[in-house]
C-alpha cells in the first residue's frame, strides 16, 4: 500500500515535470566568451529577461573559450550537433552560411534600421546574423606627443595623408624619445592582421580579393596599388619605424602607456586602459593613402543554426536582445561600440561627450567590411602570412604573387564559393 | 597454411583483439581514409560534392623544376651590371606569370638559385612552402637523431653507476620528459626572447658583455637551431631511460671477464657495452627518427612556421592546410607523403642495422 502511494506520487511528479517541459521548449545557445565574467553576466541578464518575458521558450547558454570556438562549431556541424542559436565572427559568417550551418534570420527589418553597417551580417542578399556591437581601430597617440613633434591634429574629415603620416613617423623617430615610432600589434597573430592591416591596403586602392566578382585576387592583391602598399609596409620595418613580428607581446599591451611608442594602432577595447594612464590620449583616424581613410568593420554576431527546429523562438530571442538597453549594457561592460546611436546615447563612454565617442564616428564614417565571401577564412590566412613574410624582409612582388596564386587556387577548388 | 597462429589459438587472438581493434580504428583505417581523401578535392567545410581529382594534389605539392635565366643584355650585347659589378637578371615572375612562352613554369615560385657562369639556375616549385617544410624536417631529423641519441647514451652511462643519490640525478634528467611539450615550448619562448631573454642574459654575462643579444626565434638563421636545441633537451631523458634499460640487461659477468683480461674503459665500452646495446640502439634510432619527423607542437607554439618559413615542418603544413585553410585533401596528401618518407627511411635503417 505504502509502496503504491510512493509509486503514484512519483508518477504524478514525473508527469507534471514532463508537461512543464512540453510547454517550454528549450533553446540551446553557444557563445564564444567563456572566461569573461562581466560579458557572461551581461548576456545572462538578457537571457533571464527573455525567459521571464514569455512562457514558450527557455534559452540555455553554453560558453566556449574564443580560441577553440570556431573549431567546436565546425566539429559540431560535421557531427550534426549544432545548437539553436550561435554567435559567429562577422567575416566568418558567409562561410558558415554558405556551408549550410546557418539559416537566414527572420527578424523585423524595422528593428535593425538604425544599426551601424558593421553589425549587420548580410550574405547573398539575406540577413544571417546581427551583432550587438561593433569594434573600431584608431591611431592612438597623445596630444603632448603631437605638440612636441609639431604635428597637425587630424580628424575624421581631415585625416592625415600618406605623406603626413610618413612625416609624423619620421619626426617621432628623429626625436629619439621613443623606442619605435609606431606600434602595430605584430604579436597578435590571427584575425588581427586582416582586420587591422587590410584597411591600409584598401586605403592604397588594393584589396584582398577583387570584390566586383570575388573570383580572383589577381590585380587586387598584386596590382600597382598593392605593390605600393607592400613596399610601404616593408619600409615600416626595414627603416626601423615599427617593431616586427618578434615584438614582445607584453610591449604590445603596455608599451604605448609606458611611452615606448609615439603611435599605437589599436582597438577601442584597449582605449580605456590608455585613458586611465594618460589623460591627453587621442584617438586619431587612419591615414588616407589615396583611396580614403579606412578601418575594419564587423565583430561577433548572433545567428540561428540550420539544425534548429525552433527557428522562430531563436529569432524571437535575438530580436528581443536587440533592445537599446541591452546594447547599452553590453557596451558598458565590454567597452565595445553599441550598434545604434540611440543605444550609444545611453552608454557611459559613447554618449555625447563620452570618453570613447570618437570611435562611434570612426565606425560610422570609415568602417569597411572585410571581403564578404565564404573564401575569406582562407584568404585571411594567406594575407596574414604574406604580411608577416614581407615584414620579415621577403620580396614584396613575389610574396604578393604567391598569395594571389594561393587564394585563386582555393577559390577554384571551391567552385567559386557560390558567387 | 595451418600454423601456431591460426589453430586452437582463440585465447591468443582474444587477448590481441583490443589492441588490434584500436590500432585498426585509429591508425590503419584513418591512413587508408587519408589516402582516399588525398585523391579527391574534399574540403573541411563545403556544400559542394566531393570529386575525384586523381593525383593533382600530389602534382601541386611536388612539381619542381629548374629554370635557366640569362643575364639582361643591353643594346650593344653587353651584360647589364649594377654598381658592384653583379650581372642583372630579369625577374623570375616575368617567366612564371602570364607568360605563354613558358607554360611549364606557370604559377611556380623561386625556391633558391645558383650561378653557372653568367647563367642563373633557379629552382622553381609550385609549392615552395612544402619544399621548405620538407627541407626543414629533414634538417631537424639529421641533427636531432644522432645528437639526441648520443647525448642520451652519455647520460645513461653516467647514471648507470652505484652512487649515493643516483636516483636524484635520474629524476632530474627525466623531468623535462614529464612536462608537457607545450609548456616547455612556452617557457623557451621566454628563454629565447630577443630583448631580455634568459639565454641572452647568460651569454652576455659569460662573455663579460661582449655578446650582443639576438632574437633567437625571430631570425631565419637561428630559429630552427633554437628549436632543435630545445627539442633535444626536452626528450633526451626518455631515450636515456631506454638506453639505461639496455645497459642493465648486459650481464655483469661480461664486465668482470673483461676487467680480468685487463681491458681499458674504452675497450670495455667498445667490445662489451656497445655490442650488448645493439637492439636498443636500433630501437632508439628509429623512435627518435619517427618522433623528429612528427615535429609539430614546438613549431605551433613557438614560431608558427616563421620567420620566412624557416621553421615550417611537414606535419605543421598538414595541419595548417587541413584545418587552417580547410583543405583536407591537400593536408591528407602531405600526410601520405610523410608516411611514405618515414616508412622508407625506417626500412633503410632496418636494412643498415640488420644482423649480419
Amino acid at each position: 500500500m505504502k509502496l503504491g502511494m510512493t509509486l503514484s506520487a512519483a508518477l504524478v511528479a514525473s508527469v507534471s515535470w514532463a508537461s512543464m517541459a512540453a510547454a517550454q521548449t528549450e533553446l540551446s545557445m553557444w557563445y564564444h566568451g567563456a572566461g569573461n565574467e562581466a560579458e557572461s553576466a551581461a548576456l545572462q541578464l538578457i537571457i533571464d529577461d527573455f525567459n521571464a518575458s514569455q512562457s514558450d521558450y527557455t534559452v540555455v547558454v553554453e560558453s566556449f573559450p574564443q580560441e577553440s570556438y570556431n573549431d567546436s562549431v565546425v566539429a559540431a556541424a560535421l557531427a550534426g550537433n549544432l545548437p539553436d542559436i550561435l554567435d559567429v565572427d562577422g567575416p566568418v559568417m558567409p562561410n558558415w552560411a554558405w556551408a549550410g550551418y546557418l539559416q537566414p534570420l527572420n527578424i523585423d527589418e524595422a528593428v535593425i534600421e538604425n544599426f551601424l553597417d558593421g553589425p549587420q551580417g548580410y550574405w547573398d542578399g539575406q540577413l544571417y546574423s546581427i551583432g550587438f556591437w561593433d569594434a573600431a581601430v584608431a591611431m592612438v597617440s597623445r596630444q603632448s606627443t603631437l605638440d612636441a613633434l609639431g604635428l597637425r591634429t587630424p580628424d575624421v574629415d581631415n585625416p592625415w595623408t600618406g605623406e603626413e603620416f610618413a612625416a609624423a613617423l619620421e619626426a617621432a623617430k628623429a626625436s629619439g624619445d621613443f623606442e619605435y615610432a609606431l606600434d602595430l600589434g605584430m604579436p597578435w597573430t590571427g584575425e588581427w592582421y586582416p582586420y587591422a592591416f587590410s584597411p591600409f591596403l584598401q586605403s592604397f586602392g588594393g584589396d584582398i580579393v577583387d570584390r566586383s566578382t570575388y573570383a580572383t585576387a589577381e590585380g587586387a592583391l598584386n596590382g600597382d596599388e598593392a605593390l605600393a602598399f607592400g613596399n610601404w609596409w616593408q619600409s615600416l620595418f626595414v627603416d626601423g619605424y615599427a617593431p616586427g613580428t618578434s615584438q614582445d607581446p607584453a610591449d604590445r599591451d603596455t608599451g604605448f602607456i609606458d611611452g615606448k611608442y609615439a603611435f599605437s594602432w589599436n582597438g577601442n577595447w584597449a582605449a580605456l586602459g590608455a585613458l586611465e594612464a594618460h589623460d591627453d590620449v587621442m584617438f586619431l583616424p587612419a591615414p588616407d593613402f589615396g583611396a580614403g581613410s579606412k578601418i575594419g568593420a564587423a565583430s561577433w554576431q548572433f545567428g540561428v543554426s540550420s539544425a534548429s527546429e525552433n527557428a522562430e523562438g531563436a529569432s524571437a530571442f535575438i530580436e528581443f536582445a536587440l533592445q537599446d538597453k541591452y546594447l547599452a549594457n553590453f557596451s558598458n561592460v565590454t567597452g565595445l561600440i553599441p550598434a545604434t546611436s540611440t543605444a550609444a546615447a545611453m552608454t557611459d563612454n559613447y554618449a555625447s561627450g563620452g570618453a570613447l565617442e570618437v570611435f562611434f564616428g570612426l565606425s560610422e564614417g570609415q568602417a569597411m567590411l572585410r571581403p564578404v565571401t565564404p573564401g575569406y577564412v582562407v584568404s585571411a590566412k594567406v594575407f596574414e602570412k604574406a604580411l608577416a613574410d614581407i615584414a620579415n624582409g621577403a620580396d614584396v612582388a613575389d610574396t604578393l604573387d604567391a598569395a594571389v596564386d594561393e587564394i585563386n587556387a582555393d577559390i577554384e577548388s571551391n567552385g567559386g564559393y557560390g558567387h | 597454411m595451418a600454423s601456431k597462429l591460426t589453430t586452437s589459438n582463440r585465447a591468443g587472438w582474444g587477448f590481441a583483439l583490443p589492441g588490434f581493434g584500436l590500432i585498426m580504428l585509429f591508425i590503419v583505417i584513418p591512413f587508408f581514409f587519408a589516402f582516399y581523401l588525398s585523391l579527391t578535392n574534399q574540403r573541411l567545410i563545403s556544400p559542394n560534392p566531393t570529386e575525384f581529382v586523381g593525383l593533382s594534389n600530389y602534382d601541386r605539392l611536388l612539381s619542381i623544376s629548374v629554370l635557366s635565366i640569362e643575364p639582361e643584355m643591353d643594346d650593344a650585347g653587353q651584360v647589364v651590371r649594377d654598381n658592384t659589378g653583379e650581372a642583372q637578371y630579369p625577374r623570375v615572375r616575368t617567366f612564371t606569370r602570364n607568360n605563354p612562352d613558358y607554360p611549364q613554369y606557370a604559377g611556380m615560385r623561386e625556391w633558391f638559385r645558383w650561378h653557372w657562369g653568367e647563367t642563373a639556375k633557379v629552382v622553381v616549385a609550385t609549392d615552395v612552402v612544402f619544399w621548405k617544410s620538407l627541407r626543414n624536417t629533414l634538417m631537424f631529423v639529421l641533427v636531432v637523431a644522432p645528437v639526441q641519441g648520443g647525448l642520451a647514451l652519455c647520460l645513461a652511462l653516467l647514471i648507470n653507476q652505484r652512487l649515493r643519490g643516483i636516483n636524484f640525478y635520474r629524476a632530474i634528467y627525466f623531468m623535462p620528459v614529464v612536462v608537457s611539450i607545450v609548456v616547455v615550448s612556452l617557457l623557451f619562448r621566454f628563454i629565447y626572447d630577443g630583448n631580455d631573454g634568459l639565454l641572452n642574459n647568460i651569454l652576455g654575462f659569460l662573455s663579460f658583455g661582449f655578446f650582443e643579444g639576438r632574437d633567437w626565434l625571430g631570425s631565419e638563421n637561428t630559429a630552427l637551431g633554437a628549436i632543435m636545441g630545445m627539442s633535444i633537451w626536452q626528450a633526451v631523458g626518455f631515450h636515456m631511460v631506454i638506453w639505461l634499460s639496455g645497459l642493465q640487461t648486459i650481464s655483469p659477468t661480461l664486465y668482470e671477464a673483461s676487467s680480468i683480461e685487463g681491458a681499458s674503459k674504452w675497450q670495455t665500452f667498445r667490445y662489451v657495452t656497445w655490442p650488448g646495446l645493439r637492439n636498443t640502439a636500433v630501437l632508439v634510432l628509429i623512435v627518435i627518427t619517427m618522433q623528429a619527423f612528427a615535429l609539430f607542437a614546438q613549431i605551433d607554439v613557438m614560431t608558427r612556421g616563421g620567420p620566412l618559413d624557416s621553421t615550417t615542418t611537414i606535419v605543421f603544413q598538414a595541419v595548417e592546410r587541413g584545418y587552417g585553410k580547410q583543405d583536407i585533401s591537400g593536408g591528407s596528401a602531405i600526410s601520405v607523403i610523410l608516411f611514405v618518407l618515414v616508412l622508407t627511411i625506417s626500412l633503410i635503417q632496418r636494412f643498415l642495422t640488420r644482423e649480419r
